[in-house]
C-alpha cells in the first residue's frame, strides 16, 4: 500500500494520497479512576493538510496531540483504539523506535518557544541538533531552513542565543527545528497563544508556507476560532474528550452542525464590534464528573431529556463533515442584544489624570511622557503589544511600581507613588484585577476570606460582612455558595470572576483590568466582557480596560490610547481610532488581526427594545 | 493550556475539598510505617514514667544483674532497673529536640521569609550571616558553648536550635522566594495590607509542606544531637534517667549487661528511622500541594 501511495504523493498532489496520520477509535483513560479523557476519536489527515482541533481547555485536546507522538501525561494510558503515522502503528513501539519516530516522522512545537528551546545552546547547536549527516551538508540545510522560516542565514545570527530572539523569532527556530527532519506529521499546541498579534500573523503565514513546501500534515490544537479558521482546511471540534464536529473550515464555519461549535463562533470577538460577544454559560466538565448522555447537554440551550440520558452517535451530514448531536443543524434560540455602549462625554469630570508619566525599571525607560485622563463612568482601553510597557503604567496607577516620575491624581488629589504611602480611601478608589487568576487568589484562602480580606484593609470593618460579600458575589455573576471555595476548586472564569468581585466589594471608582482575560478561553472571555459592560452601565464603574486584542477595544471601551514603545502613539474615541486610523502602528496592529467574520444565518441581531425571548 | 485540569463541576455542591498534607502522605506505606515506629517510641516515652515498676534511682539489686534474674532487663552499673530507668529517660529527650526543633526552625522560618520578601540589603546581611554560621559543624558548635558555659539544659536546647536556624533559613527563603513573586501577594501590596500581615497570612500558608518537611528533617537531626550531647556528658546529669546517659553509663558492661545499652540505642534508631519515614512521606507528599498554579 505504503509502495503505491509514495510515488503518487510526488508526481501527482492533486490526486488523493494515502493519509498520514489516522487515529483509530482512540481511547485515553487516566489513572487510577479510569475515567475516560479522550474517547472515541476518530480522524485522517492527509499530507500537506492542516486540521484545526478546537475546545475549551479541560476538552482533551492537548492529549490528543501528544497520543500523536506516543506521549501519554504522567497518570494517564491509552486503552484501546491505534494511531498511525504514515504506515506505521504507533502502540508497541520499542522505546529505541519511538524516539527515531520523534522529531523525524512526527514533530512537535509546542506552546512556549521560550521552555522548549534549550536557553543554554547557541541557535546553530540546537538546529544541527535535529539533522544528520556531514557538516556541510547539516551547515547547509541549517540555512535553508532559516531563510525558509524567514529568519536572516549569516553566521552571527547563527552563534546567538535563544534569549537574545525576540518570542516570534523564537518559535520560527521551534517551526524551523520541527520541520528539520522532512516529518510526514506535524503537532502544533496552540503555538501562537503567547506571541502578539502581528508576531502572530508571521508564524501563521510561515507555519501554512512550510507545510505545504513539504506536504506535511499538520494537527493544529488551538481554543481560538478566529486562528484556526484562517490556518486550517478542515476543522474538528472537541468537547469532553469526544470529537462532535469535524469537516471542512468553510463547512464548519458556514454551516456549523452542532450547538458546541455554533456557541463557540458566537464567543469570537467582532473585530467591527458589529454583534456583541457571547459566552457560553459553565464551563467543560472534567473527565471525572461528565454528565451522562450528550456531555454538553447541560450547557446546550437546545438540550431535552433524550440529550442528557443517551450519547449521540456520530452522524454524518454532508460528505465530509460529521457531528455527534440529536439536535443537529437546529436553530440556536436567538442571541440578545446589550444596550450599545455610551457615547463619550467629553464635558464629564475626570476621575483620573495622568500628566507628564515617565517610569523604568533600573535605568531603563519603560514609559514616556504619557498623558491620559479618564473620565467618570467611562471605558479607557489601553492597547498595546508586549513590553509596550501597559502593565507598567497600570501598576504605575495602582501604587505597585514606585520607579516613576510625573503627576498623578485621583479627583483633584495627587496620589503618592507607592500604595503604602496612599491614604486607606485612595487605595479603596482604585482596584487592580491581575491578569493571571490562577496566580492572583491565594489558594489557602477561602473565597469569602479573599473578599473580606481586601474590604476590611480598605473599608475597615463592616457591620455586615457577609451582606458584602454576597453582594460582591451577585454583581460577579457567583453563586453564594462559591463563598466557602478555595481558588483550587473553581473554574479559570471563576476564579476570575471572584478577583471582580473581590474589587467589587470595595465599591471602587476606578477598576484596572490588567488583561484579564488572556489566561481564559475565548467562551469564559465573552463571559467576564459581558459582565464588565453590564456593571459598567449599572454602576457607572470607570474602567482602565488593558489589552493586546483590537477586537476586545471594540467591544467594551468607549476611548483608546494605543502604547507603542512606552508612548501613547494614538488616542481618542475607540470610533474615532478605528475608522480612521492615524498612526502606522495603528494600522498594522488592525491589519494583523484576524478578521473574523461569522456566517450569515448564525446571528441576527434583535432590537434591544423587544422582548428579549421573541 | 491544561487539559487535566481537576475541575469541579458546576452542580455539585460538595466540592472535593484537597486533603491535608498529612493525609495525602499517609497514602503511602513508607509514611504509615513511619507513624506506627514513631508512635510506638513517642507512646514509650510519654506513657513510660506512668508504667514503670520500680522509681528510675531505687536500687533493686547486683549491679549488672542478668535480664529476668532481678526485674525484666536487669539492673545497670549501680543496681537500678534498666527497665524502668529506659521508661523514664526518652520523655526529657523528647522534650529537648521538639523544643530545640521548634525554636530553630521557628526563627530560620522567619529569617528566612522575611530575607525572601524584604530583599536587597536585608536579605544579604541575613543570607550571608548564616553563611558563616553554616561555617562551624553543628555539634562543634554546641560543644563549644557547652564545655565553656556548662551542661545547661536550656544551653543545650540554645545551642541545637541555634544550629537548625541558618539552614532552615536558607530553605525557607528558596520556598519563599517564589511564593512572594505571586499576585495574590502584590494584591494585597496594593490594598495596603501591613506587611507583617502579608508575611504571615499570604506567604506563610503558603509554604506549609516546606515547613512541615523540615520540622521532621530538623526533628530527626535533633534527636540524633541531643542523645550525642547527654551521651558526652554535656546534656542530663546522673542520676538523672537519660537514654544518652543510660548508654554512657552502661557501655563498658556491653557484653554482660547489654540490654542497658541496647534498649536506649533500639529506641533512638526506631525513633530516627520513623520520623525520617514520616518527612520523606510529606516531602514527597507537600511536592503535588501546591497545585494552584499551572501554567
Amino acid at each position: 500500500m505504503s509502495d503505491a501511495a509514495a510515488p503518487a504523493t510526488t508526481s501527482n498532489p492533486a490526486s488523493t494520497p494515502a493519509p498520514a496520520l489516522v487515529v483509530d477509535d482512540l481511547k485515553i483513560i487516566g489513572i487510577p479512576s479510569r475515567a475516560a479523557i479522550i474517547e472515541a476519536i476518530m480522524l485522517e489527515v492527509r499530507p500537506g493538510e492542516i486540521l484545526g482541533v478546537v475546545g475549551e481547555s479541560g476538552s482533551g485536546k492537548t492529549t490528543l496531540g501528544l497520543a500523536l507522538l506516543n506521549y501519554c501525561k504522567q497518570a494517564t494510558q491509552v486503552d484501546g483504539g491505534h494511531i498511525f503515522v504514515g504506515d506505521q502503528e504507533l502502540a508497541g513501539l520499542s522505546w529505541r523506535a519511538v524516539r527515531r519516530l520523534r522529531g523525524q516522522a512526527v514533530t512537535y512545537i509546542p506552546q512556549s518557544p521560550a521552555s522548549a528551546i534549550n536557553p543554554a545552546l547557541r541557535i546553530r547547536t540546537q538546529l544541527k541538533e535535529c539533522l544528520s549527516g556531514t557538516e556541510r551538508t547539516v551547515m547547509h540545510r541549517v540555512r535553508e531552513l532559516l531563510r525558509e522560516v524567514a529568519l536572516p542565514d549569516d553566521d552571527d545570527f547563527l552563534a546567538r542565543y535563544p534569549h537574545q530572539l525576540s518570542g516570534g523569532q523564537q518559535q520560527r527556530i521551534a517551526i524551523a527545528m520541527a520541520f528539520a527532519a522532512r516529518p510526514a506529521l506535524i503537532v502544533l499546541d496552540e503555538p501562537t497563544t503567547g506571541l502578539d498579534v502581528s508576531t502572530q500573523a508571521h508564524v501563521l503565514e510561515t507555519i501554512r508556507e512550510m507545510c505545504k513546501t513539504y506536504s506535511c500534515a499538520a494537527v493544529y490544537i488551538s481554543h481560538d476560532m478566529a486562528v484556526v479558521a484562517e490556518l486550517a482546511d478542515r476543522i474538528a471540534v472537541m468537547y469532553s474528550g469526544r470529537i462532535v464536529e469535524m469537516g471542512d473550515t468553510a463547512e464548519v464555519l458556514a454551516a456549523s452542525q452542532h450547538p458546541y461549535t455554533a456557541r463557540l463562533l458566537l464567543a469570537v470577538p467582532d473585530l467591527e464590534a458589529n454583534r456583541p460577544m457571547v459566552g457560553i454559560p459553565g464551563h467543560a466538565p472534567s473527565p471525572m464528573a461528565r454528565p451522562t448522555g450528550c456531555s454538553f447537554s447541560p450547557r446546550c440551550p437546545l438540550a431535552d431529556d433524550h440529550c442528557r440520558s443517551a450519547v449521540p452517535p456520530e452522524t454524518e451530514t454532508t460528505p465530509g463533515h460529521t457531528v455527534r448531536c440529536f439536535k443537529a443543524g437546529q436553530q440556536l434560540p436567538p442571541v440578545v442584544t446589550p444596550p450599545p455602549l455610551e457615547s463619550w462625554d467629553s464635558a464629564k469630570e475626570p476621575v483620573l489624570v495622568i500628566h507628564g508619566l515617565q517610569a523604568g525599571y533600573g535605568g531603563a525607560a519603560v514609559l514616556e511622557n504619557i498623558d491620559l485622563s479618564v473620565q467618570a463612568g467611562e471605558c479607557v482601553a489601553l492597547l498595546g503589544e508586549s513590553g509596550s510597557g501597559k502593565t507598567t503604567l497600570a501598576r504605575c496607577i495602582a501604587g505597585l511600581h514606585s520607579g516613576f516620575t510625573g503627576e498623578l491624581t485621583l479627583v483633584g488629589e495627587p496620589l503618592a507613588r507607592s500604595s503604602f504611602k496612599r491614604t486607606q480611601e485612595q487605595r479603596r478608589r482604585i482596584q487592580y484585577i491581575f491578569q493571571n487568576p490562577y496566580e492572583s487568589l491565594n489558594p489557602r484562602r477561602t473565597v469569602r476570606e479573599l473578599i473580606l480580606q481586601v474590604v476590611h484593609a480598605v473599608r475597615g470593618k463592616v457591620a455586615n460582612s457577609e451582606a458584602v460579600v454576597q453582594e460582591a458575589l451577585a454583581h460577579a455573576s457567583l453563586r453564594p455558595d462559591h463563598a466557602d471555595r478555595y481558588p483550587d476548586q473553581l473554574s479559570g472564569g471563576e476564579r476570575q470572576r471572584v478577583a471582580i468581585a473581590r474589587a467589587l466589594a470595595t465599591e471602587p471608582d476606578v477598576l484596572i483590568c490588567d488583561e484579564i482575560t488572556s489566561a481564559l478561553d475565548v467562551s469564559v472571555q465573552s463571559s467576564l466582557v459581558e459582565l464588565l459592560r453590564g456593571l459598567q452601565a449599572e454602576m457607572g464603574l470607570t474602567l482602565v480596560f488593558i489589552t493586546h486584542n483590537i477586537a476586545l477595544v471594540r467591544n467594551i471601551a468607549q476611548q483608546v490610547a494605543v502604547l507603542e514603545a512606552g508612548r501613547i502613539v494614538e488616542h481618542g474615541t475607540v470610533e474615532q481610532v478605528f475608522a480612521d486610523p492615524q498612526h502606522p502602528y495603528t494600522v498594522s496592529l488592525m491589519e494583523s488581526t484576524p478578521n473574523f467574520q461569522l456566517p450569515d444565518g448564525l446571528y441576527t441581531p434583535t432590537p434591544p427594545s423587544e422582548d428579549p425571548t421573541g | 493550556m491544561s487539559t487535566t485540569r481537576p475541575e469541579t463541576v458546576q452542580d455539585d455542591n460538595k466540592p472535593a475539598k484537597q486533603p491535608t498534607l498529612l493525609r495525602r502522605a499517609l497514602r503511602t506505606t513508607t509514611t504509615k510505617v513511619g507513624m506506627v515506629l514513631t508512635l510506638i517510641v513517642l507512646i514509650t516515652a510519654f506513657a513510660g514514667p506512668l508504667l514503670s515498676p520500680h522509681s528510675p534511682t531505687e536500687f533493686v539489686g547486683a549491679p549488672y544483674a542478668s535480664a529476668g534474674t532481678s526485674g525484666v532487663f536487669g539492673t545497670d552499673n549501680l543496681g537500678r532497673d534498666v527497665f524502668s530507668r529506659f521508661l523514664h529517660g526518652g520523655w526529657t529527650l523528647m522534650m529537648l529536640a521538639i523544643a530545640a526543633t521548634a525554636i530553630g526552625v521557628g526563627l530560620g522560618a522567619l529569617v528566612g521569609v522575611v530575607a525572601a520578601y524584604v530583599r536587597g540589603w536585608v536579605d544579604e546581611m541575613l543570607m550571608r550571616g548564616g553563611d558563616v554560621a553554616l561555617a562551624f559543624p553543628q555539634i562543634v558548635l554546641a560543644l563549644l558553648f557547652l564545655s565553656i558555659i556548662g551542661p545547661k539544659l536550656w544551653l543545650l536546647v540554645l545551642m541545637v536550635a541555634v544550629g537548625h536556624l541558618p539552614r532552615t533559613a536558607r530553605v525557607v527563603r528558596g520556598a519563599a522566594v517564589s511564593v512572594v513573586e505571586r499576585d495574590f501577594v502584590k494584591a494585597a501590596e496594593a490594598v495596603g495590607i501591613a506587611r507583617w500581615r502579608i508575611v504571615l497570612g499570604e506567604i506563610v500558608p503558603n509554604i506549609t509542606g516546606t515547613l512541615a518537611v523540615e520540622f521532621g528533617l530538623r526533628l530527626t537531626y535533633s534527636i540524633g544531637l541531643v542523645a550525642g550531647l547527654s551521651f558526652l556528658g554535656l546534656g542530663q546529669q546522673p542520676p538523672a534517667a537519660d537514654w544518652g546517659l543510660m548508654i554512657n553509663e552502661n557501655r563498658i558492661a556491653l557484653t554482660v549487661q547489654p540490654w542497658a545499652v541496647a534498649l536506649p540505642v533500639l529506641a533512638i534508631a526506631i525513633l530516627t528511622v520513623g520520623t525520617n519515614l514520616v518527612t520523606d512521606g510529606l516531602a514527597r507528599a507537600s511536592v503535588g500541594s501546591d497545585k494552584g498554579v499551572e501554567q
